[in-house]
C-alpha cells in the first residue's frame, strides 16, 4: 500500500503514541452520552473543561520533571501554600487585580519549585525522597501559615475582590480566562519542548543521562529546570484554585499528586523517563475529568464512584499498552525491509 | 533500569546509612528521657508499639518490592479490602476465623492480581498500583458503603490489643519481631535474597541470565497483598471495628518508613535492619512528640524533613570518606606513606 | 558482627536510662484537661476552641489540645495513645468514628481518666457522660423544616453530606429521613444522597452533578460547614439562585456571601465557641468528681448557667444538651461572620 518513504495516513495516524488514549477517550465519551442526554452539552463540556484545566497546567510540570527521570509528589501540598499565602495577601485587599494575584503565586511556586531543585540536583536527594520530604514540609506550613495570619480561619469568599470570585470564568472573548491561561500555557510548553534546544536537552537527558553528559550538555542545569517550572505551574494553579472555589482552605489539594501523576502516566509519558508528548497528558488531564463529571452525572451510586474511577483507570494504561502493541506490530509489518 | 554513575556512588553509602539511624535513634532517646518524665515507662513504650506494628509488618514487603525497583502504592487499600471482607462476613454470621481467612485470601489475590497486570502485560507498577489505589478501595466502599462493623469476639480481639502473659509485651509485637527476623535472613542470607538485590540492579541482564524475573515480582507483589490482609486482621481487631475507610493514607506512611531506613527507590540497596531501625525511630519521634503534644502540623514537617536531613547528612559523609579516599590513593600512587588507612569499602555488605 | 553490638549497647543504655527518668506518674497538683477534635485545620473547631481556651482560663487548669492531621479514626486512637501516656486527668473527644474509639476510650477510663464524648453519645459505654450540642433528632427535623418552608414543601431533595463513614451524619441523616414521612411532606422527594468527604473541591463537583443529574432540583441540605459553603459557591457559579434552595449547618464567616446574595436563605448552627465552654466545665466537674455521669445531676456551667444532665436511653449514663438550632439569616448573619 505505501512505498518505502511515503507514509500514509493511517501509519502517520497510528505512529501517534497517543492513539491509544485517543481511542479510548472517545470510547469514555460515546459510552456517556448515551447514558445521560446532558453531558455533551455546552454547559457541561464548559464544566468539564474548567475542572480538569488546573490538572493539565499541573500535569506539564510533572511530565517535564518525570522525563527527566525524576518525579514531584509534593505539587498538592505545593498548591495549598502558594495558594494559601496568596489569598493572605489579597484577602481584604480588592484593589490587587486578579492577574497580579496570579503572577505571585506563579513567583511563591516558584521558590518552591527552586526547594525542590536546589534539593534534587545539588544535595543529590533522590526526587521521590524529597518531594516525598517536602510534600510533608509545605503542607505543614499551611497549616502553621493560616494559623499565624488568621488564626485558623479558612479565607472566605467574601475577603476577596469580587473581580478576583469570579476571575477564573469570566471570559475573554468568550473563552473563560482559566481555559485561556492553560491554552497559553500549552503553546507556550509545547513550543519549548519540541522546538527549542533546551527543550530537546530535556529529553535527551532523560533518555540517557550519561550519554548526554558526555554530548557535553549540563546535566545539572538540565535537571534542576523542570522543578523550578513546575514549582511555577504550581504555584499558578494554587491561586487558580483559590479563585475557582473562591476559597483557601489548609487541606486543598490534598492526595491531587496522585490526580496528576495518573494523567501524566496515561498521557504516555514513560516513568523512566525520556519518552512523551504534550499532547499526550492533555488528554490524558481531560480525560480525567471527563471520568470525573461522568461519575457526578450518571446516577450511579455513590458508593460506587472510587471503583468505577479506579477501574476505568486501570482500563486506560492497558487498552493504551494493547492498542500500542497491535499497531506497533502493523507498522513493522508494513515496512518494506 | 540503566544506571548512571551517579547512582552507582550512592551504593556506598549503605555502610554508613544505618549508622546514622542509629545515632539519631539513641541521641533522640536520649534527650527525650530527661525531658519528660513518662518518656521511659516501659509499659508506655511498649504500649506505643501498637499504633505502628500494622504498619511494620507491610513495610517487610514492601523492602522487598523496592528493592527490585518496583513500588506498590496500594497496599493500604488492600488493608482495607480485606478488613471490610472479613467483617462483612462475620456479620453475616460466619466463624471470625473462617472470615479472616477468606479476608486474608481476598487480600493475597488482590496483590496477586496486581503482580499479574504488572508482569503480564508489562505496565510500570507505580501506575498499576495507582490505579488499584483507588479500585481496591473503591470495592471495599460497594460492599460496606455507609456502615460500620463491630462486635468481635474477644479471642479475636487478642490479636491486636492482647499482651503476652502478664507482661507489658503485646502479642503483635512478637508476631512482628520474629516475622522481622525472618525477612531479614530470607533477605540477606538466601539466594532468593540476592535475586531480589539483582533484579532491582539491573533487570534486563537479569532476564537474559535466565533468572525468572516475572515470576518473582508475581510472588513479591502476591505477598504483598497476603501482608496486606494480615495487618488488616490485627488492625480491625486493634480497633474493634471497621469501615471501609480503615487504613487510609497507611500507604504513604508505610513508604516513608522503608526509604528512611535506607531503601533506594531505584532498587538494588538497602538493608532490612534499616528499615526496622526506620521503623522504631518513626515510631518513638512520633511518641516522643506526642508527649509533649507537638500539634500535628509540625509532625509533618518534622517527618518530611527527617527524610532530607538524613540522606543530607548521609551526602555529605560519603563525599567527605570519598575524599580522603582519593586523596590516600593520590598519595599512594606517588609512592608517599599513606596518611591513613582508607577504611571505606565500596558496594557494601554486612 | 559490629552491628548486632552496636545494637545491643543501645539497647542497654536505653534501659539503664530508665533509672533516670523516674519510673512513676509524677505527683500533679494540677488538674490537666484535653481535648481531641475530629482534625486540626478545620475552622468549626478553631471557633471551638476559642471557647473552650476562655473556660479553660477561667477554671485555672492546663489544657492540651489536639487533632490528627487527618479526620480518621486511627490518627485519633494515636493521640488517646499518647494522652493516657502522659496521664492527663480528663479527657474530651469528638469522635471521627465513636464506635472504633471505644477500646481507646475503655483503655483511658481504666487508666482512670475521665472520659467526656462529645457527640458520640451513640455508643455509650465508651464515656462517662456525652455533650450533644443539640439532640441528633432536632439537628436531622430542623434542617428538613427550614428547607421545606422555602420550598413551599414541594419538590424533589438532595442531601450533600461529608463522608460516608461519618457516625454523625448517618446519625442526623436518618433522622432527616424519619421527619419527611410525616404527611406535611408529602410532595418533597429525597432523590439522592451524595458525599462531599468535607472537601471542597469534591463538594462542589458533587453539588455541580446534583443539578445536572436532577434538573427539576429543588432543594439541597448539607449538615456540613464545608459542604455547604462548597454549594453555595456552585449555586452562584450555575446561576441558581432561587432555583435551587440551600440550607444546612455552615459557618457564618464561610456562608455570609452566599446569605447576602440568596444563595442560601437560612441555615443553622450552634454556637461552637459555648460548645467548647461547656465541654471544658463538663470534663472539669467529672474529674473534680463533683458530677459523675449520672442522669439528674446538675452543675453550673460558669456563663452559661446549670444544667441537668438527662437521661440516655439504655444506659446508666446520661447526656447534656447545649441548647437547640441556632438560625442565621440576612438579618444576624453579619454580626456573626467574624467571630464565627
Amino acid at each position: 500500500m505505501s512505498n518505502g518513504t511515503e507514509r500514509s495516513l493511517f501509519a502517520r495516524f497510528a505512529g501517534l503514541r497517543e492513539l491509544g488514549i485517543f481511542i479510548f477517550l472517545i470510547a469514555v465519551v460515546v459510552i456517556i452520552s448515551i447514558r445521560s442526554p446532558v453531558f455533551l452539552t455546552l454547559d457541561n463540556i464548559h464544566d468539564i473543561g474548567l475542572d480538569a484545566a488546573i490538572l493539565a497546567i499541573v500535569a506539564v510540570g510533572e511530565m517535564m520533571v518525570i522525563l527527566t527521570g525524576g518525579i514531584d509528589i509534593s505539587v498538592g501540598s505545593g498548591i495549598g501554600l502558594s495558594g494559601m499565602i496568596v489569598a493572605l495577601i489579597i484577602m481584604n485587599q480588592w484593589s490587587i487585580p486578579p492577574i497580579v494575584a496570579v503572577f505571585m503565586g506563579t513567583a511563591i511556586g516558584g521558590v518552591l519549585g527552586m526547594i525542590n531543585g536546589v534539593l534534587v540536583v545539588k544535595a543529590k536527594i533522590p526526587p521521590i525522597i524529597t518531594t516525598l520530604g517536602t510534600m510533608s514540609i509545605y503542607r505543614g506550613a499551611t497549616f502553621i501559615v493560616n494559623y499565624t495570619v488568621n488564626k485558623g480561619k479558612w479565607v472566605a469568599a467574601d475577603r476577596f475582590a469580587p473581580a478576583f470570585r469570579t476571575f477564573t470564568r469570566d471570559t475573554f472573548f468568550l473563552v473563560p480566562n482559566l481555559i485561556l491561561i492553560t491554552i497559553i500555557i500549552y503553546i507556550i510548553f509545547y513550543y519549548f519542548l519540541n522546538h527549542t534546544v533546551t527543550g530537546r536537552k530535556i529529553y535527551a537527558v532523560g533518555s540517557n543521562p550519561d550519554g548526554a553528559r558526555f554530548a557535553g550538555i549540563n546535566v545539572d542545569k538540565i535537571m534542576f529546570l523542570p522543578y523550578l517550572l513546575t514549582g511555577m505551574l504550581v504555584g499558578t494553579g494554587g491561586v487558580l484554585w483559590v479563585s475557582r472555589y473562591t476559597s483557601a482552605q489548609t487541606d486543598a489539594a490534598q492526595g491531587f499528586e496522585f490526580m496528576v501523576i495518573t494523567a501524566v502516566v496515561i498521557g504516555g509519558v514513560k516513568v523512566t523517563g525520556g519518552s512523551g508528548s504534550i499532547i499526550g497528558i492533555l488528554l490524558g488531564s481531560i480525560l480525567i475529568g471527563v471520568i470525573n463529571n461522568a461519575l457526578n452525572l450518571v446516577r450511579v451510586s455513590p458508593f460506587w464512584k472510587l471503583a468505577i474511577n479506579g477501574f476505568i483507570i486501570l482500563m486506560a494504561v492497558i487498552v493504551d499498552k494493547y492498542i500500542q502493541q497491535s499497531v506497533n506490530k502493523r507498522l513493522l509489518e508494513r515496512r518494506k525491509l | 533500569m540503566r544506571r548512571s554513575n551517579q547512582q552507582l556512588k550512592t551504593s556506598s553509602f549503605v555502610v554508613q546509612w544505618e549508622f546514622i539511624l542509629l545515632l539519631i535513634f539513641i541521641l533522640f532517646n536520649f534527650i527525650m528521657s530527661f525531658t519528660h518524665s513518662n518518656y521511659l515507662r516501659i509499659s508506655n513504650l511498649f504500649d506505643t508499639t501498637f499504633i505502628f506494628s500494622e504498619k511494620a509488618l507491610v513495610a517487610l514487603i514492601m523492602t522487598f518490592i523496592i528493592i527490585t525497583g518496583n513500588i506498590d502504592i496500594s497496599v493500604a487499600s488492600m488493608m482495607g479490602l480485606s478488613s471490610v471482607v472479613l467483617a462483612t462476613l462475620f456479620r453475616a454470621g460466619m466463624n471470625i476465623w473462617l472470615a479472616s481467612l477468606v479476608g486474608l485470601g481476598v487480600g493475597t489475590f488482590c496483590g496477586f492480581l496486581n503482580g499479574f497486570i504488572i508482569t503480564r502485560v508489562r505496565l510500570p507498577a507505580l501506575i498499576i498500583t495507582l490505579a488499584n489505589f483507588s479500585f481496591y478501595r473503591g470495592i471495599a466502599y460497594v460492599i460496606l458503603g455507609d456502615e460500620a462493623v463491630s462486635g468481635f469476639p474477644e479471642s479475636f480481639l487478642y490479636l491486636g490489643r492482647g499482651y503476652i502473659g502478664n507482661s507489658p509485651v503485646p502479642f503483635i509485637l512478637v508476631f512482628f519481631i520474629v516475622l522481622a527476623v525472618i525477612a531479614g535472613i530470607v533477605l540477606h542470607r538466601t539466594k532468593f535474597g540476592r535475586t531480589v538485590y539483582a533484579i532491582g540492579w539491573n533487570e534486563n541482564t537479569c532476564y537474559a541470565s535466565g533468572i525468572p524475573v516475572d515470576r518473582i515480582k508475581l510472588l513479591l507483589f502476591t505477598l504483598s497483598g497476603f501482608m496486606a490482609g494480615v495487618a488488616a486482621v490485627f488492625i480491625t481487631s486493634r480497633i474493634g471495628n471497621t469501615r471501609p475507610n480503615i487504613a487510609t493514607g497507611f500507604e504513604l506512611e508505610i513508604i516513608t518508613i522503608v526509604i528512611l531506613g535506607g531503601v533506594m527507590i531505584t532498587g538494588g540497596v538497602g538493608k532490612m535492619w534499616g528499615v526496622f531501625l526506620s521503623i522504631f525511630l518513626i515510631g518513638t519521634i512520633r511518641y516522643g512528640l506526642g508527649l509533649h503534644n507537638i500539634p500535628g502540623q509540625y509532625m509533618l514537617i518534622v517527618t518530611g524533613s527527617l527524610l532530607i536531613i538524613s540522606i543530607l547528612m548521609n551526602n555529605l559523609i560519603v563525599s567527605y570518606v570519598e575524599q580522603r579516599y582519593l586523596k590516600a590513593m593520590a598519595a599512594l600512587e606517588q609512592g608517599e606513606d599513606l596518611p591513613v588507612e582508607p577504611a571505606v569499602e565500596k558496594g557494601g555488605g554486612t | 558482627m559490629k552491628k548486632t553490638l552496636l545494637l545491643i549497647l543501645a539497647c542497654v543504655l536505653l534501659i539503664s536510662f530508665s533509672a533516670f527518668a523516674g519510673g512513676g506518674r509524677a505527683k500533679k497538683e494540677e488538674i490537666t484537661i484535653a481535648m481531641i477534635v475530629k482534625n486540626i485545620g478545620n475552622p468549626f473547631f478553631d471557633v471551638v476552641r476559642k471557647g473552650w481556651d476562655e473556660a479553660v482560663a477561667e477554671l485555672g487548669v492546663n489544657d492540651v489540645w489536639r487533632g490528627p492531621e487527618q479526620p480518621t479514626p486511627e490518627g485519633q486512637i494515636e493521640i488517646f495513645e499518647s494522652l493516657i501516656a502522659q496521664g492527663v486527668d480528663g479527657i474530651t473527644y469528638v469522635g471521627n468514628d465513636p464506635q472504633a474509639l471505644v477500646g481507646v476510650a475503655q483503655k483511658a477510663m481504666d487508666a482512670g481518666i475521665m472520659v467526656n464524648g462529645w457527640e458520640s453519645g451513640i455508643v455509650p459505654d465508651s464515656r462517662h457522660i456525652s455533650v450533644e450540642p443539640v439532640s441528633a433528632q432536632t439537628i436531622g427535623a430542623d434542617q428538613v423544616k427550614i428547607l421545606a418552608e422555602q420550598i413551599d414543601y414541594k419538590g424533589q431533595i438532595a442531601i450533600l453530606s461529608a463522608a460516608a463513614t461519618m457516625a454523625n451524619q448517618n446519625t442526623w441523616i436518618e433522622y432527616m429521613k424519619e421527619e419527611l414521612e410525616k404527611p406535611e411532606y408529602k410532595d418533597m422527594e429525597l432523590v439522592a444522597i451524595v458525599y462531599g468527604d468535607d472537601v471542597r473541591e469534591k463538594s462542589y463537583n458533587e453539588a455541580l452533578g446534583l443539578f445536572k443529574s436532577f434538573p427539576n432540583l429543588r432543594g439541597i441540605i448539607s449538615p456540613t460547614t464545608v459542604g455547604i459553603a462548597a454549594t453555595g459557591r456552585a449555586i452562584t457559579d450555575e446561576g441558581m439562585i432561587d432555583k435551587v434552595e440551600l440550607t444546612g449547618l455552615g459557618l457564618p464567616s464561610e456562608m455570609y456571601e452566599y446569605v447576602m446574595n440568596g444563595a442560601s436563605k437560612v441555615f443553622g448552627l450552634w454556637n461552637p465557641k459555648d460548645l467548647g465552654y461547656l465541654n471544658a466545665y463538663v470534663t472539669y466537674r467529672l474529674v473534680t468528681g463533683e458530677i459523675t455521669g449520672q442522669p439528674g445531676e446538675k452543675f453550673e456551667a460558669g456563663r452559661l448557667g446549670s444544667y441537668t444532665i438527662e437521661p440516655q436511653e439504655g444506659v446508666d449514663n446520661g447526656l447534656v444538651y447545649m441548647g437547640s438550632l441556632f438560625r442565621f439569616d440576612k438579618n444576624n448573619v453579619g454580626e456573626f461572620k467574624d467571630e464565627l
